[in-house]
Protein backbone atom coordinates (compact mmCIF):
# COMPACT_ATOMS: atom_id res chain seq x y z
CA UNK A 1 0.00 0.00 0.00
CA UNK A 2 1.26 3.21 -0.59
CA UNK A 3 2.02 5.83 1.84
CA UNK A 4 0.00 8.66 0.78
CA UNK A 5 -3.50 7.25 1.75
CA UNK A 6 -4.03 7.75 5.26
CA UNK A 7 -6.75 7.11 7.67
CA UNK A 8 -8.92 9.87 9.04
CA UNK A 9 -11.87 9.77 11.81
CA UNK A 10 -14.92 11.15 11.21
CA UNK A 11 -15.46 13.38 14.09
CA UNK A 12 -18.72 15.02 12.95
CA UNK A 13 -21.19 15.37 10.64
CA UNK A 14 -24.16 17.72 9.10
CA UNK A 15 -27.11 17.60 6.60
CA UNK A 16 -26.79 20.82 4.87
CA UNK A 17 -29.82 19.93 2.02
CA UNK A 18 -31.79 16.36 2.01
CA UNK A 19 -29.35 15.20 -0.36
CA UNK A 20 -25.90 16.62 0.73
CA UNK A 21 -23.90 16.46 4.06
CA UNK A 22 -20.95 18.16 5.34
CA UNK A 23 -17.94 15.54 6.74
CA UNK A 24 -15.92 16.78 9.67
CA UNK A 25 -12.83 14.37 9.62
CA UNK A 26 -9.55 14.19 11.87
CA UNK A 27 -6.36 13.42 9.95
CA UNK A 28 -3.36 12.63 11.74
CA UNK A 29 -0.27 14.55 10.76
CA UNK A 30 -2.50 17.09 8.38
CA UNK A 31 -1.24 20.66 9.20
CA UNK A 32 -3.81 23.02 7.53
CA UNK A 33 -4.73 22.91 4.10
CA UNK A 34 -4.90 25.76 1.25
CA UNK A 35 -8.52 27.02 0.10
CA UNK A 36 -9.96 25.18 -2.78
CA UNK A 37 -7.68 21.99 -2.15
CA UNK A 38 -9.54 18.43 -2.98
CA UNK A 39 -8.94 15.23 -1.07
CA UNK A 40 -9.53 11.74 -2.38
CA UNK A 41 -11.50 9.50 -0.87
CA UNK A 42 -11.27 5.21 -1.07
CA UNK A 43 -13.49 2.95 -0.27
CA UNK A 44 -12.93 -1.00 -0.10
CA UNK A 45 -15.80 -3.33 -0.38
CA UNK A 46 -15.14 -6.38 1.96
CA UNK A 47 -14.44 -8.32 -1.61
CA UNK A 48 -10.91 -5.93 -2.19
CA UNK A 49 -12.91 -4.11 -4.54
CA UNK A 50 -11.78 -0.26 -4.12
CA UNK A 51 -13.20 3.04 -5.53
CA UNK A 52 -11.68 6.20 -5.56
CA UNK A 53 -13.28 9.67 -5.57
CA UNK A 54 -12.32 13.34 -5.46
CA UNK A 55 -14.40 15.51 -2.92
CA UNK A 56 -14.14 19.50 -2.48
CA UNK A 57 -12.94 20.73 1.08
CA UNK A 58 -15.48 23.44 2.40
CA UNK A 59 -13.35 24.35 5.62
CA UNK A 60 -10.87 27.08 5.22
CA UNK A 61 -8.95 29.37 7.17
CA UNK A 62 -9.23 27.01 9.95
CA UNK A 63 -13.36 27.47 9.93
CA UNK A 64 -15.89 25.23 9.02
CA UNK A 65 -19.75 24.95 9.36
CA UNK A 66 -20.47 22.52 12.07
CA UNK A 67 -20.22 23.91 15.45
CA UNK A 68 -17.54 24.28 16.88
CA UNK A 69 -16.44 26.33 14.24
CA UNK A 70 -12.86 27.18 14.78
CA UNK A 71 -11.07 24.02 13.29
CA UNK A 72 -8.04 22.75 14.69
CA UNK A 73 -4.95 22.34 12.19
CA UNK A 74 -5.39 18.14 11.79
CA UNK A 75 -9.01 18.69 10.84
CA UNK A 76 -11.33 19.70 7.68
CA UNK A 77 -14.53 19.24 6.46
CA UNK A 78 -15.99 18.27 3.14
CA UNK A 79 -19.38 19.00 1.58
CA UNK A 80 -20.84 15.92 -0.41
CA UNK A 81 -23.53 15.74 -2.86
CA UNK A 82 -25.30 12.08 -2.94
CA UNK A 83 -25.73 10.96 -6.67
CA UNK A 84 -28.15 8.25 -7.41
CA UNK A 85 -26.07 6.03 -8.88
CA UNK A 86 -22.96 6.86 -7.42
CA UNK A 87 -20.31 4.15 -5.98
CA UNK A 88 -19.31 6.44 -2.60
CA UNK A 89 -21.50 9.35 -2.35
CA UNK A 90 -24.42 7.52 -1.33
CA UNK A 91 -22.55 5.87 1.94
CA UNK A 92 -20.91 8.69 2.54
CA UNK A 93 -24.31 10.84 2.61
CA UNK A 94 -26.17 8.23 4.40
CA UNK A 95 -24.54 5.48 6.33
CA UNK A 96 -21.66 6.95 7.14
CA UNK A 97 -21.40 7.25 11.15
CA UNK A 98 -19.37 9.58 13.94
CA UNK A 99 -16.41 7.04 14.93
CA UNK A 100 -15.65 5.74 11.32
CA UNK A 101 -13.02 5.95 9.54
CA UNK A 102 -11.93 6.17 5.73
CA UNK A 103 -9.07 6.65 3.69
CA UNK A 104 -8.13 9.91 2.89
CA UNK A 105 -5.35 11.03 0.33
CA UNK A 106 -3.96 14.85 0.30
CA UNK A 107 -5.03 17.76 0.38
CA UNK A 108 -3.95 18.27 -3.03
CA UNK A 109 -3.76 20.64 -5.67
CA UNK A 110 -2.02 23.85 -5.74
CA UNK A 111 -3.68 25.25 -8.74
CA UNK A 112 -7.29 25.87 -7.87
CA UNK A 113 -6.40 27.64 -4.86
CA UNK A 114 -6.65 31.32 -2.85
CA UNK A 115 -3.81 32.42 -0.91
CA UNK A 116 -5.16 34.57 1.94
CA UNK A 117 -2.05 36.85 0.85
CA UNK A 118 -3.38 37.83 -2.67
CA UNK A 119 -5.24 41.29 -2.76
CA UNK A 120 -6.33 40.81 -6.09
CA UNK A 121 -10.19 41.27 -6.60
CA UNK A 122 -11.66 37.67 -6.86
CA UNK A 123 -15.00 36.25 -8.71
CA UNK A 124 -16.36 33.06 -7.46
CA UNK A 125 -18.78 31.52 -9.69
CA UNK A 126 -20.37 28.09 -8.63
CA UNK A 127 -22.55 25.70 -10.55
CA UNK A 128 -24.83 23.60 -7.57
CA UNK A 129 -22.63 21.46 -5.41
CA UNK A 130 -19.19 23.46 -7.38
CA UNK A 131 -19.84 25.89 -4.48
CA UNK A 132 -18.13 23.40 -1.63
CA UNK A 133 -14.04 24.71 -2.82
CA UNK A 134 -15.85 28.54 -3.54
CA UNK A 135 -16.92 28.05 -0.07
CA UNK A 136 -13.43 27.37 1.05
CA UNK A 137 -12.01 30.18 -0.40
CA UNK A 138 -15.24 33.19 1.42
CA UNK A 139 -14.27 31.36 4.59
CA UNK A 140 -10.69 31.57 4.42
CA UNK A 141 -11.32 35.09 3.00
CA UNK A 142 -13.29 36.50 6.15
CA UNK A 143 -11.07 34.52 8.67
CA UNK A 144 -8.15 36.24 7.32
CA UNK A 145 -10.45 39.80 7.31
CA UNK A 146 -8.68 39.87 3.72
CA UNK A 147 -9.00 43.37 1.92
CA UNK A 148 -9.29 41.40 -1.48
CA UNK A 149 -12.75 42.50 -3.29
CA UNK A 150 -14.80 39.02 -3.45
CA UNK A 151 -18.03 38.19 -5.05
CA UNK A 152 -19.65 35.29 -5.63
CA UNK A 153 -22.00 34.39 -8.25
CA UNK A 154 -24.27 30.72 -7.30
CA UNK A 155 -26.06 29.25 -9.72
CA UNK A 156 -28.45 26.94 -8.03
CA UNK A 157 -32.36 24.85 -8.16
CA UNK A 158 -34.19 26.44 -5.72
CA UNK A 159 -33.66 27.81 -2.59
CA UNK A 160 -33.88 24.65 -0.55
CA UNK A 161 -31.20 23.35 -2.81
CA UNK A 162 -28.63 25.91 -1.22
CA UNK A 163 -25.88 24.78 0.27
CA UNK A 164 -24.35 27.34 3.82
CA UNK A 165 -27.74 29.66 3.08
CA UNK A 166 -27.17 31.41 6.78
CA UNK A 167 -23.33 31.57 6.71
CA UNK A 168 -22.98 33.10 2.77
CA UNK A 169 -25.30 35.27 4.36
CA UNK A 170 -23.73 36.10 7.53
CA UNK A 171 -20.62 36.48 5.30
CA UNK A 172 -22.17 38.93 3.14
CA UNK A 173 -23.02 41.12 5.84
CA UNK A 174 -19.88 41.22 7.59
CA UNK A 175 -18.00 44.66 7.58
CA UNK A 176 -14.58 43.93 7.79
CA UNK A 177 -14.12 41.97 4.90
CA UNK A 178 -17.53 41.25 3.25
CA UNK A 179 -18.35 38.65 0.47
CA UNK A 180 -21.22 40.28 -2.12
CA UNK A 181 -23.25 37.83 -3.04
CA UNK A 182 -25.61 36.77 -6.28
CA UNK A 183 -28.15 33.84 -6.41
CA UNK A 184 -29.15 32.70 -9.98
CA UNK A 185 -32.25 30.60 -9.35
CA UNK A 186 -32.60 27.85 -12.16
CA UNK A 187 -36.20 25.89 -11.57
CA UNK A 188 -37.70 27.58 -8.62
CA UNK A 189 -37.29 30.92 -7.51
CA UNK A 190 -37.98 32.43 -3.49
CA UNK A 191 -40.94 34.58 -3.17
CA UNK A 192 -40.36 38.53 -4.73
CA UNK A 193 -36.98 37.33 -6.74
CA UNK A 194 -37.11 37.36 -10.14
CA UNK A 195 -38.68 34.14 -12.15
CA UNK A 196 -36.08 31.17 -12.35
CA UNK A 197 -33.87 31.11 -15.18
CA UNK A 198 -30.89 29.25 -16.93
CA UNK A 199 -27.49 31.96 -16.03
CA UNK A 200 -27.03 34.26 -19.73
CA UNK A 201 -24.28 35.65 -20.48
CA UNK A 202 -26.17 39.07 -20.11
CA UNK A 203 -26.96 37.79 -16.74
CA UNK A 204 -23.33 36.61 -15.73
CA UNK A 205 -22.09 40.35 -16.86
CA UNK A 206 -24.79 41.88 -14.56
CA UNK A 207 -23.59 40.06 -11.73
CA UNK A 208 -19.96 39.59 -11.47
CA UNK A 209 -17.02 41.93 -11.29
CA UNK A 210 -15.90 43.89 -14.17
CA UNK A 211 -12.97 43.08 -16.72
CA UNK A 212 -11.67 46.78 -16.06
CA UNK A 213 -11.37 45.59 -12.76
CA UNK A 214 -9.11 42.60 -13.58
CA UNK A 215 -10.57 39.99 -11.24
CA UNK A 216 -9.11 36.22 -11.19
CA UNK A 217 -12.52 33.66 -11.49
CA UNK A 218 -12.34 30.44 -9.72
CA UNK A 219 -15.44 28.63 -11.51
CA UNK A 220 -16.12 25.38 -10.21
CA UNK A 221 -19.43 23.05 -11.46
CA UNK A 222 -20.73 20.62 -14.14
CA UNK A 223 -18.47 20.46 -17.03
CA UNK A 224 -21.01 22.50 -19.46
CA UNK A 225 -21.66 25.17 -17.06
CA UNK A 226 -18.11 26.13 -16.70
CA UNK A 227 -17.29 25.79 -20.48
CA UNK A 228 -20.33 28.02 -20.81
CA UNK A 229 -19.69 30.69 -18.11
CA UNK A 230 -15.64 30.72 -19.02
CA UNK A 231 -16.78 30.81 -22.75
CA UNK A 232 -19.04 34.03 -21.89
CA UNK A 233 -16.23 35.95 -19.28
CA UNK A 234 -13.51 35.76 -22.75
CA UNK A 235 -16.03 36.69 -25.05
CA UNK A 236 -16.47 40.01 -22.59
CA UNK A 237 -13.04 40.36 -22.21
CA UNK A 238 -12.13 38.59 -19.49
CA UNK A 239 -7.93 37.39 -19.98
CA UNK A 240 -8.12 33.62 -20.15
CA UNK A 241 -5.32 33.17 -17.95
CA UNK A 242 -7.01 34.85 -15.08
CA UNK A 243 -9.87 31.99 -14.79
CA UNK A 244 -9.40 28.93 -13.07
CA UNK A 245 -12.09 25.96 -13.57
CA UNK A 246 -12.67 23.19 -11.76
CA UNK A 247 -15.43 20.59 -13.54
CA UNK A 248 -16.82 18.10 -11.30
CA UNK A 249 -18.04 14.83 -12.35
CA UNK A 250 -15.82 11.66 -13.70
CA UNK A 251 -16.52 8.49 -13.00
CA UNK A 252 -19.40 8.79 -10.26
CA UNK A 253 -21.74 11.13 -13.03
CA UNK A 254 -22.78 14.28 -12.91
CA UNK A 255 -24.55 15.86 -9.78
CA UNK B 1 -17.75 9.00 -23.42
CA UNK B 2 -18.70 12.03 -25.12
CA UNK B 3 -16.90 15.87 -24.97
CA UNK B 4 -18.20 16.65 -22.01
CA UNK B 5 -17.05 13.95 -20.15
CA UNK B 6 -13.60 15.31 -19.01
CA UNK B 7 -12.05 17.07 -15.96
CA UNK B 8 -9.48 19.43 -15.11
CA UNK B 9 -6.02 18.57 -14.85
CA UNK B 10 -6.37 19.46 -11.49
CA UNK B 11 -8.29 16.01 -10.79
CA UNK B 12 -4.89 14.45 -11.51
CA UNK B 13 -3.29 15.52 -8.45
CA UNK B 14 -4.24 13.08 -6.23
CA UNK B 15 -3.22 9.81 -8.02
CA UNK B 16 0.24 11.89 -9.39
CA UNK B 17 0.33 12.93 -5.41
CA UNK B 18 1.44 9.06 -5.15
CA UNK B 19 4.41 9.56 -7.28
CA UNK B 20 5.46 12.97 -7.42
CA UNK B 21 6.80 14.96 -4.36
CA UNK B 22 5.90 18.24 -5.78
CA UNK B 23 2.41 19.54 -6.91
CA UNK B 24 2.05 18.17 -10.55
CA UNK B 25 -0.77 19.97 -11.22
CA UNK B 26 0.79 23.32 -11.22
CA UNK B 27 3.90 22.13 -12.86
CA UNK B 28 4.21 23.74 -16.88
CA UNK B 29 4.05 21.09 -19.47
CA UNK B 30 5.30 21.27 -22.87
CA UNK B 31 2.70 19.83 -25.39
CA UNK B 32 5.06 17.14 -27.83
CA UNK B 33 3.08 17.65 -30.53
CA UNK B 34 2.01 21.43 -30.92
CA UNK B 35 4.17 23.13 -28.61
CA UNK B 36 1.27 24.76 -26.07
CA UNK B 37 3.25 25.02 -23.06
CA UNK B 38 0.98 25.52 -19.85
CA UNK B 39 0.17 24.41 -16.52
CA UNK B 40 -1.13 20.93 -15.72
CA UNK B 41 -3.81 22.01 -14.06
CA UNK B 42 -5.60 23.01 -17.86
CA UNK B 43 -5.49 20.03 -18.85
CA UNK B 44 -8.43 18.14 -19.64
CA UNK B 45 -8.38 15.02 -17.67
CA UNK B 46 -10.50 12.07 -18.77
CA UNK B 47 -10.77 9.18 -16.14
CA UNK B 48 -11.62 5.60 -15.98
CA UNK B 49 -11.74 2.86 -13.78
CA UNK B 50 -8.18 2.16 -14.29
CA UNK B 51 -6.70 5.88 -14.24
CA UNK B 52 -6.93 8.79 -16.09
CA UNK B 53 -5.54 10.68 -19.50
CA UNK B 54 -4.14 14.15 -19.67
CA UNK B 55 -5.27 15.65 -23.43
CA UNK B 56 -3.74 19.01 -24.27
CA UNK B 57 -6.60 21.43 -24.09
CA UNK B 58 -5.30 23.24 -27.49
CA UNK B 59 -4.46 20.31 -29.75
CA UNK B 60 -6.56 17.84 -28.18
CA UNK B 61 -3.39 15.16 -28.60
CA UNK B 62 -2.93 12.49 -25.18
CA UNK B 63 0.15 14.44 -22.63
CA UNK B 64 -0.05 11.71 -20.33
CA UNK B 65 -1.25 8.33 -18.95
CA UNK B 66 -1.65 7.12 -15.89
CA UNK B 67 -3.18 3.82 -14.53
CA UNK B 68 -3.27 1.89 -11.20
CA UNK B 69 -3.70 -1.85 -11.32
CA UNK B 70 -2.52 -4.48 -8.43
CA UNK B 71 -0.60 -2.18 -6.39
CA UNK B 72 1.25 -1.11 -9.29
CA UNK B 73 0.95 3.13 -11.23
CA UNK B 74 2.41 2.94 -14.57
CA UNK B 75 2.87 6.45 -15.96
CA UNK B 76 3.14 6.91 -19.59
CA UNK B 77 4.81 10.66 -20.19
CA UNK B 78 5.17 10.70 -23.75
CA UNK B 79 3.21 13.25 -25.12
CA UNK B 80 4.97 15.70 -23.20
CA UNK B 81 7.87 17.08 -24.57
CA UNK B 82 9.11 18.46 -20.70
CA UNK B 83 7.46 19.25 -17.33
CA UNK B 84 8.92 22.03 -15.52
CA UNK B 85 8.55 22.40 -11.57
CA UNK B 86 8.74 25.18 -8.92
CA UNK B 87 11.68 24.58 -6.61
CA UNK B 88 12.41 25.92 -3.19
Amino acid sequence: MSSVWRVADVVATRMETPTARTIRLRIPGLHGHLAGQHVDIRLTAPDGYQAVRSYSIASGGGRGAIEPHDLPDDELELTVEELADGEVSPYLVRDLADGDQLEVRGPVGGWFVWRDGDTTPVQLIAGGSGVVPLMSMARAHAAAASPAPFRMLYSLRSPASGYYSDELSALAADTASPLQLDYVYTRQAPEGAPAPARLTAEGLMRRTIPASDSPTFFICGSTPFVEAVSGWLVDAGHEAARIRTERYGGIGGTP
Amino acid sequence: MTDQDFLDGNAAAGMLSEVFAADVTTAVGCCGNCGDESVVARGRVYLDEHGLVVRCSVCGDVLAVASERAGRLCLDLRGLAWLEFAVE
